[in-house]
């Protein structure tokens, strides 16, 4: 009877195969994964800041607007291996049916491949909304990975190398799980923040962090903390209205 | 349908929003004309009425030294020795009032107020013409900021001075070519407090001290941009002050006798370092003047003014170097600065208090009377009680002696002083104060008409509807546009509106297919065996349908955002840009030198060209033959490609080098001329035709069906569904006629629609020509990324469809409105056009008239057409938002297309009504927000430079795309009359 073959994976991986699967759509389940959810929210969050405090001990010089592409890819990388490790460690991430090591392989080869085209298109449509095309393409760039650390990554972890999932995810009736809740809103949380991030940038207030791409990346990390605190919160105060089609 | 309730209500809305812009510009721009005649020596304004030559007579300063110390308030120049604690902008100026006690026959210091608006350009122009300046003084060259009107700069240069200028560079582009030696330095980054100060300092000493100068204006401006950047209460207000303290003394101590010293703020400022109202912060500055030789008779006595209008300076200064009074001053001569009569001072020459003031007193009333023969808006009563004032003022005046009693001669220095100010506050009423009467009238009115606006769509959507939604209020859409609206209340947003309309335009458009995802429908649902059985359920749409209708609108998108990115290559760039590389397009084929690229670009404009003529051929092809006789189709087929044709041939004649084809050089004149006009004519033609004869355009490939009556089978290529059902009945026959003729219906009906939009766009094109064909790529791009707007709509409302949310009426949501009002803001700056007014492209006029014209109405329509090309286009165009959709469906079960429109003649109206007034909301709230913007921002350091020439366009731009709106309804209109009436025709055939 069950559609989709993944959620019962999920479902077993992480509650013991004693339970039954229809009680992990009853609310009260829920409060589990919205703490482990908030707690791992908050490990993710703290390593944005480790990674802003950090190098400031070790880096001499080292400054969110001063040497910008450090921050930023000190910030990438923290988020990154954080969200894989945690992820990981959750045991959201694998719909492993098969446990070949050529097709863990595989998954791993698509995933880098998902990784660099979502970079590409980050780029791509950070230049069309009006970034300099050649003279600041390594920022762009960075920022591009930036986002992808922070959104695609995340699908990576949630979802699996696939794409179809992740568009299906993005729709009113596509999450099929609080994580794909959260995952909703933290995207959202993150792209509209370096949406927002770019108004400031025609204003003639000579701000350091008007230069492109700081106000973006700011933006983009802002909204992606204020994700990770309303996603548990939200679904928390709405766990009454969501049913998940976990059958 | 009902048309005239339609129209009659898109009228008066639009006259509503015609009635409040006219209402706020008419109390906000002041409007003035220039009087373009100059004073001489020659006049006969001499104190005796006898000629004598005025300029050649001893004047008292040979020199003077005018330093313009920018917002110098009058409180930064007053000296309080009993504040203890003093706010940074308090008694930094010692210098002044210290002088003003010590020496009173050599200095005074004077509460100088300007008229509004105070804005450091109207200002110059005030205290050298001696007029009160306004936003507009008709009959100025708009494309140049030149002063042409009458000035003491003029008048100085004319009469042998040497001038000498340092300082702010608005004074070279006010006074091109008026100084011997000029050091202008530029005035435009508000953030720079030093770089005009430090660079007059340099050489203003080392000027003084030389012999080759008779007057130097030095104009500093660390003072005012302090004020922007801190305000006035802030330590470096303090330090600059200090600064201009230890300038004005360094001055004084180099001043020789012959020199008169002039130290004057142009304006002042408010509590937050702004300027440019009417405030009485705003307009009190400081004038301080000195000299080494005595000045004035003695102390200050009871009579003489506090107060100095800026005005007065000019007569002062022109009378004290021996200068004619400009001819447009209405100020009068400071008096203290003159003898009185009867006075005698040995050593100094010139005018005394009452020969002054009666050659002021002549020179005013002969303006007076010359600008009341101008124009017309000096109230005629005020105007004649002054005549009645000269003319009594005159008699007394020739009736005096030199002998006449100290007390009659007092008398008549008062009279002459009131007739003087009395003109100025005659002149000052008419020209000099905004209406803040007016200006709220038409800000209300505007606000009511948009509130209208929005509540008649929201009123027929639901008609459309059958009364559904009347309450739903939509929040998500309009987002996007009070972002753009609320944009223009900033100065940095409106400068850099180009990119900022794109930015919005492309996140509007990428938001399309994120919500379609986020409502399910931009994939074929999952098929879900939970799911209630088929039955209650609308049939679940083909996967491969949806699947192929979401791949259209990911490439229209495609294509939209391409255009987007592309069109930004076409942009010009402001002044206020810095960094910014106007586009290479912009430039006249002519002008390039390099000839391989101008061969470049002329073929790649030809192909542009001749790509755009092919899509709007092949699209009219694909709803029909063009091969009838009907004069519409006849236009539709050849006049296009013979515009092409025309156009192509006049860019290369206007491309070729005037002297590389001597012999044909008249050949090439007459092809100037010929060419765009038959391009006109020929798209006049064109457009008359479409009008006479909106349907006929296939009468011929319908002919068979009408001929031969009810026999649906002889259509010739009928689709087979309905072939199946024919022959069965007469009545079934009937039934499946009317969608098959509804069906050729359509295409006709498309066509024209799809031919005004064609027409409509070669116009512009011809306008463009002129001035660049790289403009044609633009066009292209326009073209290119209006299709593709309209396929988004209509995917989008398909997948709607598909996915069973269709509502099933016609009416157009917001999105795709707004992405159109958006669009169009767009391709306005991607033609190359900014809202600013040197950037008007004037060539536009002369395109087909090289010669120049007689009247005005030509040429100014031929620039309108150029500059507000998109908007035009945008606005016929959007009745297609409605049609496409329908259009679109061409593969339907169904497939009778607009025809559905036909059907619903009530929902066609409510839905044409809606998608028209939503529209016009929409142009509405951006003209409120740039009123908004002008009214609330009157201070603001940038409003005549960037928030009222904004306001001007899109006041226009508003104007041209409603009336084009119009246009675009009445055709539409017109279309759906002709078919009806076709189709009365054909019905009786069809029963018999
Ligand atoms: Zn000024
Ligand atoms: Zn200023």
């Amino acid at each position: 009877m069950n559609v989709n073959p993944r959620r019962e994976d999920n479902c077993f991986s992480f509650f013991p195969s004693t339970f039954n699967l229809r009680s992990f759509c009853i609310p009260i389940m829920w409060d589990h994964e919205i703490k482990a959810m908030a707690s791992s929210h908050a490990i993710i969050a703290s390593s944005v800041f480790m990674a802003t405090v950090v190098p400031a001990v070790f880096i001499r010089g080292f400054s969110v607007y001063g040497t910008h592409l450090l921050w930023l890819s000190s910030v990438t990388g923290a988020v990154s291996v954080v969200n894989v490790a945690v992820f990981w460690l959750l045991g959201i991430s694998q719909p492993t049916k098969k446990h070949t090591i050529g097709y863990k392989l595989s998954r791993l080869v698509r995933s880098c491949l998902y990784l660099l085209l979502s970079c590409l298109f980050y780029h791509t449509v950070v230049v069309l909304y009006g970034a300099p095309l050649i003279e600041s393409a390594l920022e762009t760039f960075s920022l591009a990975v930036l986002l992808t650390s922070l959104t695609t990554l995340r699908c990576l972890c949630v979802l699996g190398p696939n794409v179809q999932a992740w568009i299906r995810v993005f729709s009113r009736h596509g999450a099929m799980s609080v994580w794909d809740t959260s995952l909703q809103i933290t995207v959202a949380c993150s792209v509209i923040g370096a949406w927002l991030g770019a108004f400031p940038i025609p204003l003639d207030w000579d701000r350091p962090w008007q230069v492109w791409p700081v106000s973006c990346s700011l933006g983009s990390v802002i909204g992606y903390l204020t994700g990770l605190v309303v996603a548990p919160a939200w679904i928390h105060f709405h766990r009454k209205q969501l049913t998940y089609k976990c059958k | 349908m009902k048309r005239l309730p339609v129209l009659c209500l898109l009228l008066w809305l639009c006259a509503l929003f015609y009635a409040g812009i006219y209402l706020f510009v008419s109390g906000f721009l002041l409007v003035r004309l220039e009087v373009n005649r100059t004073s001489g020596c020659d006049d006969v304004l001499q104190p005796s009425g006898a000629r004598r030559d005025f300029c050649g007579a001893e004047p008292r300063f040979r020199r003077t030294l005018l330093l313009v110390i920018d917002a110098l308030k009058i409180d930064f120049a007053r000296f309080d020795p009993d504040n203890k604690s003093p706010r940074p902008y308090e008694n930094k100026l010692p210098v002044l009032e210290e002088t003003a006690s010590r020496r009173p026959a050599h200095a005074r210091l004077y509460s100088f107020r300007a008229d509004p608006p105070t804005t450091t350009m109207q200002r110059i122009k005030g205290f050298t013409t001696g007029s009160l300046p306004t936003f507009i003084d008709l009959g100025n060259n708009f494309a140049s900021t030149a002063i042409l009107e009458d000035n003491i700069i003029h008048q100085l240069g004319n009469i042998g001075k040497r001038l000498v200028f340092m300082g702010d560079d608005t004074w070279e582009n006010l006074f091109p070519n008026k100084f011997q030696r000029s050091l202008p330095f530029p005035s435009f980054n508000v953030k720079d407090l030093h770089t005009v100060d430090n660079g007059i300092l340099q050489h203003l000493y080392s000027t003084m001290v030389g012999e080759d100068w008779d007057v130097l204006v030095a104009h500093f401006l660390g003072v005012d941009h302090c004020g922007h950047r801190f305000g006035p209460d802030h330590p470096a207000m303090g330090q600059k002050l200090t600064q201009m303290d230890g300038v004005i003394r360094s001055v004084m101590e180099r001043l020789q006798n012959d020199t008169l010293l002039v130290v004057m703020g142009d304006h002042g400022m408010t509590d937050t370092g702004d300027h440019g109202g009417e405030s009485q912060k705003e307009t009190d500055a400081a004038l301080f003047l000195y000299s080494p030789t005595p000045l004035f008779p003695g102390p200050p006595s009871q009579s003489e003014p506090e107060v100095v209008p800026q005005t007065d300076l000019v007569p002062t200064l022109s009378l004290l170097l021996g200068a004619p009074i400009p001819y447009s001053n209405v100020g009068q001569v400071l008096l203290p600065l003159f003898p009185a009569e009867g006075q005698t001072e040995g050593a100094v020459t010139g005018l005394s208090q009452l020969e002054a003031l009666w050659v002021n007193v002549k020179q005013v009333n002969r303006f007076l009377e010359t600008y009341s023969s101008m124009a017309r808006d000096i109230p005629s009563e005020s105007l004649a009680a002054l005549r009645d004032h000269f003319s009594r003022l005159s008699a007394t005046y020739l009736a005096s002696s030199p002998a006449s009693s100290p007390a009659s001669t007092r008398e008549l220095v008062e009279s002459m002083q009131a007739y003087l100010s009395s003109v100025r506050e005659t002149c000052r009423a008419t020209w000099a104060r905004f209406n803040p009467l007016k200006m709220a009238a038409g800000l209300a009115v505007l606000a009511l008409a948009c509130l209208l606006c929005f509540l008649v769509s929201q009123a027929s959507g639901a008609l459309a509807a059958g009364g559904r939604g009347l309450l739903t209020v939509p929040l998500k859409d309009p987002v996007f546009d009070s972002l753009r609206c609320a944009s223009l209340l900033s100065d940095s947003y409106v400068i850099a509106e180009g990119r900022v309309v794109t930015f919005l335009l492309l996140s509007l458009g990428l938001f399309v297919p994120v919500r379609l995802n986020w409502e399910g429908r931009l994939l074929p649902p999952l098929h879900d065996p939970q799911k209630p059985p088929a039955g209650l359920l609308p049939p679940a749409p083909p996967p491969a349908a949806v699947r192929r209708e979401s791949y259209v609108l990911l490439g229209c998108l495609g294509l939209l955002v391409g255009g987007a990115y592309l069109s930004s290559c076409f942009h010009a760039c402001r002044e206020e840009q810095g960094a910014c590389q106007p586009s290479p397009f912009l430039a006249p084929l002519a002008r390039l030198q390099d000839s391989r690229r101008k061969n470049l670009q002329y073929v790649m404009s030809l192909a542009a060209l001749g790509l755009w003529t092919y899509l709007l051929r092949r699209w009219l092809r694909h709803y029909g033959n063009l091969n009838a006789s009907g004069g519409a189709v006849l236009a539709a087929r050849w006049v296009l490609p013979l515009v092409a044709v025309c156009l192509g041939l006049h860019w290369a004649v206007s491309g070729t080098p005037e002297d590389s084809f001597r012999n044909l050089a008249e050949l090439i004149g007459v092809a100037q001329v010929a060419l765009p006009r038959a391009a006109f004519a020929l798209l006049g033609l064109g457009m008359a035709l479409l009008w006479a004869d909106p349907i006929t355009v296939f009468l011929k490939t319908r002919g068979p069906a009408p001929g031969r009556g009810s026999h649906a089978a002889a259509i010739p290529p009928l689709p087979p569904r309905y072939r199946a059902s024919t022959g069965i009945s007469p009545h079934a026959e009937l039934q499946h006629l009317i969608p098959q003729i509804y069906q050729r219906m359509r295409r006709s009906l498309e066509d024209s629609e799809q031919m005004g939009a064609g027409e409509v766009d070669t116009r512009p094109a011809v306008e463009a020509y002129g001035l660049g064909t790289g403009m044609a790529m633009s066009f292209l791009l326009l073209l290119l990324e209006m299709g593709a707007l309209l396929h988004i709509h209509a995917s989008a409302t398909s997948l709607a469809g598909l996915q069973g949310a269709h509502s099933g009426d016609f009416s157009v949501p917001w999105t795709p409105v707004v992405l159109w009002s958006l669009a169009s803001s767009q391709f306005f700056h991607a033609t190359g056009h900014l809202a600013t007014f040197p950037s008007i492209q004037w060539a536009a006029a002369f395109v087909g008239f090289p010669g120049g014209h007689a009247g005005t109405l030509l040429p100014a329509s031929l620039v309108a057409l150029n500059t507000f090309s998109s908007h035009i286009l945008f606005g016929v165009a959007c009745p297609l938002l409605l049609f496409w959709p329908l259009v679109c469906e061409d593969d339907a079960e169904d497939a009778v297309m607009e025809m559905r429109l036909r059907e619903n003649p009530q929902q066609f109206s409510s839905a044409l009504l809606q998608l028209s007034t939503r529209y016009l909301t929409i142009l509405g709230a951006q003209v409120l927000a740039s009123v908004c913007a002008a009214a609330v921002l009157r201070r603001h350091l940038m409003v005549w430079k960037v928030f009222t020439p904004k306001l001007m366009f899109e006041a226009s731009g508003f104007l041209v795309s409603s009336v084009s709106l119009l246009v675009g309804v009445s055709l539409v209109m017109r279309v759906d009359l002709a078919v009806g009436r076709w189709f009365r025709r054909l019905l009786p055939d069809a029963t018999r």
